[in-house]
């Protein structure tokens, strides 16, 4: 308490210029903080968020196969928890070697407290709010379980873990459009949160390879290879990307026989990819040109042929400097998605705008916006605090924390 | 180019084939546009999506509004069920590319009937009957006391800049005469927020989307719209050029909406209208227009009956009008030239005979 009046009475009102500052920005704050309360509390109408939560959430999904979803969900959520509790009970030097650190105990609480309030708020009803809390019960119980029991697991079944989430994304689509004796479900109607999360995982998992593969390409001897690329490259990021989206709505219906085209979902999902994979491109050169020209030397010079040297000596290194430049990437092809608005998709964006249409709410933009804007916040939040625990824990001379 | 060529083809080797003296036994000539449309058991129908009263989508994933019903009473028509749709949201660069490379089969979206968008030099589309006669108007506070736009002489008015409606405020004020200033916005939020702030005694566009907008101020009843109408805008469904009998199937379509309000069938007493047609042999126009004698609907290459599908599906053309825009609706837009032609209204169809 001492420290803390002493810290506040050093940087906010350490001359009397300062105080005067500091009380007149307070002021301004506050002021704007109790106009923002008393709007959110008073004058809004959250039911176009309410009626409206399970377009917000999955589209035109038809009602009926929604219980695919609920699966899908239920198959994340174990997964997640697992996940997490083997990463903690697999310390690196990295770890404190706890298995619940003070963050992990915070971000548990977030969850239960948002598990329970949100849905309520939303104003669903009972059977589905509980839905909403055995999701979250059963995220604690994997993340406990994996924590407690994880490190005795035979090393066969260990070695096997991370091909589940690869397995786990197939099921997943497979769930969502249907195939294996699974009711067809046109792209057409996915939408809202569940298509931003598709198209941009969809764009940032292919990303990622053909941007290794541009840079490489950038990097290469090969004359034709390395020019190839560079105009690629130069081509993308000369484009906007709304241009590059009309161009795939467009162009390609001309070009393509009717039903040969792929789904404009699909060609939308292609277009960020490539999209994305020039930007990545630059930035795993950025960390490629980063690794010491002796790492690649010593490498071949222990006997690696030149893929092997690249794969596991060159690689690994550029890809870890490069890291937080790629995570700013996926956190802009995200908000990217809101694009698909304007080609008339049904992203978040444009079941917002749809929704915003229905004569019932007209007016109720702000509502809308702002529920956009904390959806948004939390899935780009979500990808930055992944990223840098995973920076943590791939860089070699970090201290170990205390967190 | 070429698609249209490659879909034409197979329509005009008929039409050779009926010039050489096959000879049409009253069936119509059938549309490769249709067959499609059959075979893939889905009518594929571009629409907004985002239009207060035209299209958009309800809470439970369901598209509705003016247009859409249109949507349905075609796919009702041509495939016997009105859910049958898939809806594209175009906005308005894309649509008629499109329409063009047949990625959606009809276009229902709001869509200003116009010369160059009709002419085969131009966009090449081709026209089903105006659903929608719009035009810009002029919305104004009730306590100001103005009723046409004489009242707005030296006044500020609210307009969103770099739009037809600008220029179209700028020619009909500068015909008659009439000094303003107009304030311009950049986007339509601004112009209206600007308005309701008091910082123009007007603001003005197409009449539709002010009585949308109307509905979500504070204090609705406190503003009306001018009787003044400062452009034409008839919103009107469209096919392409590529495939006349498509394009006339749908025309007709359309047009058995507007003949079943002139001649008082609606969605709740079609069936008892179709069983009076039945019963009656003297009814004759009746008859034909429901399909119950005559080959109309063989013509258009569509069911006998396709009147009654659309009617059942989506009501008469009244119906769809109040549901969605009219009195029914949260837009409460008076019909206006809407109004049925008996009723001094531009909607008529052409006799089914």
């Amino acid at each position: 308490m001492q420290s803390l009046i002493r810290r506040l009475r050093s940087e906010l009102f350490a001359t009397p210029a300062d105080a005067v500052i500091s009380i007149a920005l307070f002021t301004i704050l506050a002021a704007a903080a109790a106009g923002f309360l008393h709007w959110a509390l008073r004058q809004a109408e959250w039911a176009v968020v309410q009626v409206n939560s399970t377009l917000f959430a999955v589209g035109r999904y038809p009602i009926e196969q929604q219980w695919r979803l609920w699966l899908l969900t239920t198959l994340l959520a174990a997964a997640t928890g697992a996940t997490w509790g083997m990463l903690r009970a697999h310390p690196r030097r990295d770890r404190s070697g706890q298995l619940w650190p003070r963050n992990d105990r915070l971000a548990v609480a977030v969850l239960i407290a948002a598990s329970l309030w949100v849905p309520f708020a939303l104003g669903l009803t009972p059977a589905i709010q509980l839905r909403w809390w055995l999701l979250t019960a059963l995220l604690v119980a994997a993340r406990w379980l994996a924590g407690r029991f994880g490190a005795g697991l035979p090393p066969a079944l260990k070695r096997l873990l991370p091909i589940v989430w690869p397995v786990l994304y197939l099921v997943g689509m497979v769930l969502i459009g249907g195939g294996i004796g699974l009711a067809r479900v046109a792209p057409a109607e996915w939408g809202g949160l569940l298509l931003t999360l598709l198209a941009s995982s969809f764009a940032i998992l292919l990303c990622l390879p053909i941007g290794v593969l541009l840079a490489l390409g950038r990097r290469s001897d090969l004359p034709l290879l390395r020019w190839g690329s560079v105009l690629y490259i130069e081509f993308i990021r000369g484009a906007p990307l709304i241009t590059l989206l009309f161009l795939g709505q467009n162009i390609l219906g001309f070009l393509l026989p009717g039903g040969l085209a792929p789904d404009r979902v699909w060609r939308a999902a292609w277009v960020l990819t490539f999209f994305a994979a020039a930007y990545l491109a630059e930035a795993v050169r950025s960390g490629l040109a980063a690794v010491p020209r002796g790492q690649l030397e010593a490498a071949r010079s222990l006997g690696l042929s030149s893929a092997q040297a690249l794969r596991l000596v060159v690689l690994p290194q550029a890809l870890r400097v490069a890291l937080p430049a790629m995570v700013g990437q996926f956190i802009s092809l995200l908000q990217d998605t809101t694009l698909l608005s304007l080609i008339g998709l049904l992203d978040l964006l444009g079941v917002a705008r749809s929704v915003m249409a229905n004569p019932a709410f007209l007016g109720k933009n702000a509502e809308v916006y702002l529920t956009l804007a904390i959806l948004f916040w939390c899935c780009c939040a979500a990808l930055g605090l992944g990223s840098r625990a995973l920076e943590r824990r791939l860089d070699p001379h970090a201290v170990p924390s205390r967190v | 180019m070429s698609r249209h060529w490659i879909s034409a083809l197979p329509v005009s080797l008929l039409g050779l084939g009926l010039l050489a003296g096959c000879a049409p036994d009253g069936g119509g000539v059938q549309s490769t546009k249709m067959a499609a449309i059959q075979g893939r058991g889905k009518l594929i129908c571009g629409v907004e999506g985002k239009l207060p009263g035209f299209s958009f989508v309800l809470p439970s994933g369901q598209y509705s509004g003016l247009d859409v019903d249109v949507c349905k009473a075609v796919a009702a028509a041509v495939l016997g069920d009105p859910s049958k749709v898939e809806y594209r949201d175009l906005n308005s660069s894309e649509r008629f590319a499109a329409l063009a490379s047949g990625e959606v089969d009809l276009l229902s979206r709001n869509t200003t009937m116009t010369l160059s968008r009709d002419a085969a030099g131009g966009n090449g589309l081709s026209f089903a009957p105006t659903t929608f006669y719009d035009g810009q108007g002029v919305l104004v506070p009730v306590a100001s006391g103005i009723t046409d736009l004489k009242g707005l002489a030296g006044k500020p008015i609210c307009v969103e800049s770099g739009t037809t409606t600008e220029l179209n405020l700028a020619d009909r004020m500068r015909e008659q005469n009439i000094p303003y200033t107009p304030l311009k916005f950049q986007t339509s939020d601004q112009t209206f927020a600007a308005y309701l702030g008091g910082r123009c005694v007007a603001v003005t566009s197409d009449r539709s989307q002010l009585a949308g907008k109307r509905t979500s101020f504070p204090k609705p009843d406190e503003h009306t719209l001018l009787p003044d109408v400062m452009s034409k805008e008839p919103l009107t469904p469209a096919t392409t050029n590529a495939d006349p009998a498509w394009a006339d199937a749908v025309r007709w379509i359309v047009n058995g909406l507007f003949q079943a309000e002139e001649s008082g069938i609606t969605q709740a007493n079609i069936d008892a209208k179709v069983a009076e047609a039945k019963a009656s042999a003297n009814q004759a126009d009746l008859r034909r227009f429901l399909g119950v004698e005559g080959d109309f609907g063989k013509q258009l290459g569509l069911p006998a009956d396709f009147v009654v599908k659309a009617v059942k599906a989506a009501g008469n053309y009244g119906e769809i009008f109040d549901r969605n825009v009219g009195p029914k609706s949260a837009l409460k837009l008076d019909r206006g030239l809407n109004r049925q032609w008996k009723d001094g209204g531009l909607i008529y169809s052409p006799p089914f005979r």
